[in-house]
């Protein structure tokens, strides 16, 4: 189908800003998100993150910056842009007086999707998300990992071409996560376009195929996972702990890439095995390892490692 | 706005019919006390007070103590379910559960969720108004057809009272403090609004202080159309007077709502 809006990107946030009184939690960030894109908005808390995705969705009116969604104005299309995404909170925000599938059926009707219709895709969802057999459970009676489930069911109760997803696996087992996973790259491969927060960078490496990394309120990088990895701490990371004598010393006469934690030592380096049979060879028989570089070397190396909030 | 402007369309019936939904499941617990209630009073005042007040004087008319409070009766349970709903149920549903929170990511203004909510209140005080006519009725304390105006009435006071509750749920720090309009304003209101004896008999300037109660007013219709006649006076002064207040405590209620939801 010749549709104008495949080209035009689903998110765009030019200078978008957000202030709470005099606090500036958003601070001018611009990025866009393409159709069918699962983009990553990750940052420590108290980043800005929550923030962001409340502007998309049309929740909190925006303090400064432009912002469409789906080509259209967010403050003044708000309704019809809403009609079009699925939200799933960073809190469990299910409704507690109501059963599994009640909870996806009324919120169909929030949508106006008519009743038969709605019945048909709480049926599908419960048995997408594996919670057929729950259905007539009260809210209160699930796990966290079954609630986070029915939260996301219920965001995808309209259709949604744009899912947005505020930390969906916070509090799960590694098997749910595992499974949630699967879900969400299931959904993309529908064409579904998603824009996920997480504080897992194992996470982000493997669904996203774009992020930015945001540290109060300001966009640090913008990236593909992989990309970020490679410019950032190189393909393989050399990890002393506790740190090998000498090993400072050298690391500073060489001039490496390098991050001091006191207890440990990392090394940034790209494909030098060389250099790891060196430092193994000279100052560490044991307590040294080389391994793959990771999102969350990434993620530390950019937004220091001091405590948040 | 939502962002940027008030919005208000049919749409807040979605709201209504999810509370409508909910009430359902535990619509026996919701019935029960409209229909346990007045069977106590009237056996108390009916039978306990039977020897203390035997009759009495309202508006030239002389009827029993039970005949004269039944309407009352009606009147303060409608403000109470309205004011209840949309007071400890709303804050419920806003603070803890953060329904409101959920719903704003659908295609509804905080408005619309606010106003189902108020419309909600309204519904629980026509029901129990209903219900309590039904058993009001059995004792024949009720005369028909002028008392079916109650029903309309209860739904116009469920309306203020809801919006007054709902005012208040915008500005409370935390679900205690209910206590207070409760303390200062419901219950003053029950026991100096002509419930339990006619205004009449306070001095003139408690008189004056209990016609600007809406409750005063809310029993008075109550009680002109259950046993008196109900004159344009009645309904163009005490119907104008809910009219007029609901009319400045409804906005006033989206406008705290607002100003405590959107952030
Ligand atoms: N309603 C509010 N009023 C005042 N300050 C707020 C409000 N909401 C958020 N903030 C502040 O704005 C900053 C960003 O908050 P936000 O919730 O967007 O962070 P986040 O990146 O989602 O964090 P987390 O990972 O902990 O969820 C924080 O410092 C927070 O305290
Ligand atoms: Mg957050």
């Amino acid at each position: 189908m010749a549709n104008p809006e495949q080209s035009i990107p689903v998110v765009a946030a030019e200078n978008l800003r957000k202030c709470y009184g005099s606090f500036v939690a958003v601070n001018d960030i611009s990025f866009n998100v393409g159709r069918g894109e699962l983009f990553g908005i990750l940052g420590p808390n108290g980043a800005g993150k929550t923030s962001t995705i409340r502007m998309i969705y049309g929740f909190s009116p925006l303090s400064g910056g432009s912002l469409t969604v789906f080509g259209k104005n967010v403050t003044t299309d708000w309704r019809s842009i809403r009609a079009r995404l699925g939200v799933c909170h960073q809190d469990n925000n299910l409704d507690t007086e109501m059963s599994v599938r009640q909870n996806l059926e009324v919120f169909g009707t929030f949508f106006g999707i008519p009743a038969p219709v709605a019945r048909k895709r709480a049926t599908d969802l419960l048995e997408f998300f594996g919670l057929a057999h729950r259905e007539k459970a009260r809210v209160g009676e699930l796990s966290g990992g079954l609630m986070r489930r029915l939260v996301l069911a219920r965001a995808l109760i309209n259709e949604p071409e744009l899912l947005i997803l505020d930390e969906p696996t916070t509090g799960l087992d590694p098997q749910s996560r595992q499974q949630l996973w699967e879900q969400l790259a299931r959904l993309k491969k529908r064409g579904v376009t998603i824009l996920l927060t997480t504080h897992y960078m194992e996470e982000a490496a493997q669904l996203c195929d774009r992020l930015i990394i945001i540290d109060r309120g300001r966009i640090l990088v913008e990236g593909r996972p992989r990309d970020l990895v490679g410019e950032y701490v190189g393909n393989q990371v050399i990890e002393s702990s506790p740190v090998c004598e000498g090993l400072r010393e050298f690391v500073k006469a060489r001039k490496l890439d390098h991050e001091d934690l006191g207890h440990r030592l990392l090394i940034y380096c790209k494909n030098d095995e060389a250099l790891y049979r060196e430092i193994t060879g000279q100052y560490c028989q044991d307590n040294c390892i080389l391994r793959m570089g990771t999102l969350e070397d990434v993620f530390l190396k950019l937004t220091g490692r001091e405590l948040r909030e | 706005m939502n962002p940027a402007s008030f919005s208000l369309t049919w749409r807040c019936l979605r709201v209504w019919k999810r509370d409508w939904l909910v009430n359902r499941q535990s619509w026996h617990i919701s019935f029960l006390v409209p229909l346990l209630e007045p069977i106590l009073y009237v056996a108390a005042f009916g039978v306990g007070f039977r020897a203390l007040i035997p009759e009495l004087q309202y508006r030239g008319e002389t009827v029993s103590y039970v005949m004269f409070m039944a309407p009352a009766l009606i009147a303060t349970s409608i403000m109470y379910n309205a004011f209840f709903e949309n007071t400890y149920s709303s804050f419920v549903r806003m603070y803890y559960q953060k329904t409101y929170d959920a719903i704003m990511a659908t295609p509804l203004s905080v408005e619309e969720i606010i106003t189902g909510e108020i419309l909600w209140g309204a519904t629980k005080s026509l029901l129990a108004a209903t219900v309590m006519l039904v058993v009001l009725s059995l004792f024949g304390l009720i005369r028909y057809p002028d008392s079916l105006g109650i029903l309309p009435l209860a739904f116009l006071g469920g309306l203020c009272f809801g919006s007054i509750g709902m005012a208040f749920t915008g500005v409370v720090k935390n679900i205690d403090m209910f206590n207070l309009p409760i303390f200062l304003l419901l219950t003053p209101m029950f026991l100096f609004s002509g419930t339990f004896f006619p205004i009449d008999t306070l001095p003139g300037w408690a008189q004056a202080v209990a016609w600007t109660l809406p409750l005063t007013h809310l029993v008075a219709l109550a009680r002109v159309m259950t046993f008196g006649v109900l004159t344009w006076q009645d309904a163009l002064i005490s119907g104008g007077y809910l009219l007029a207040l609901t009319a400045v405590c409804f906005p006033l209620a989206l406008m705290a709502m607002r100003r405590r939801l959107i952030k």
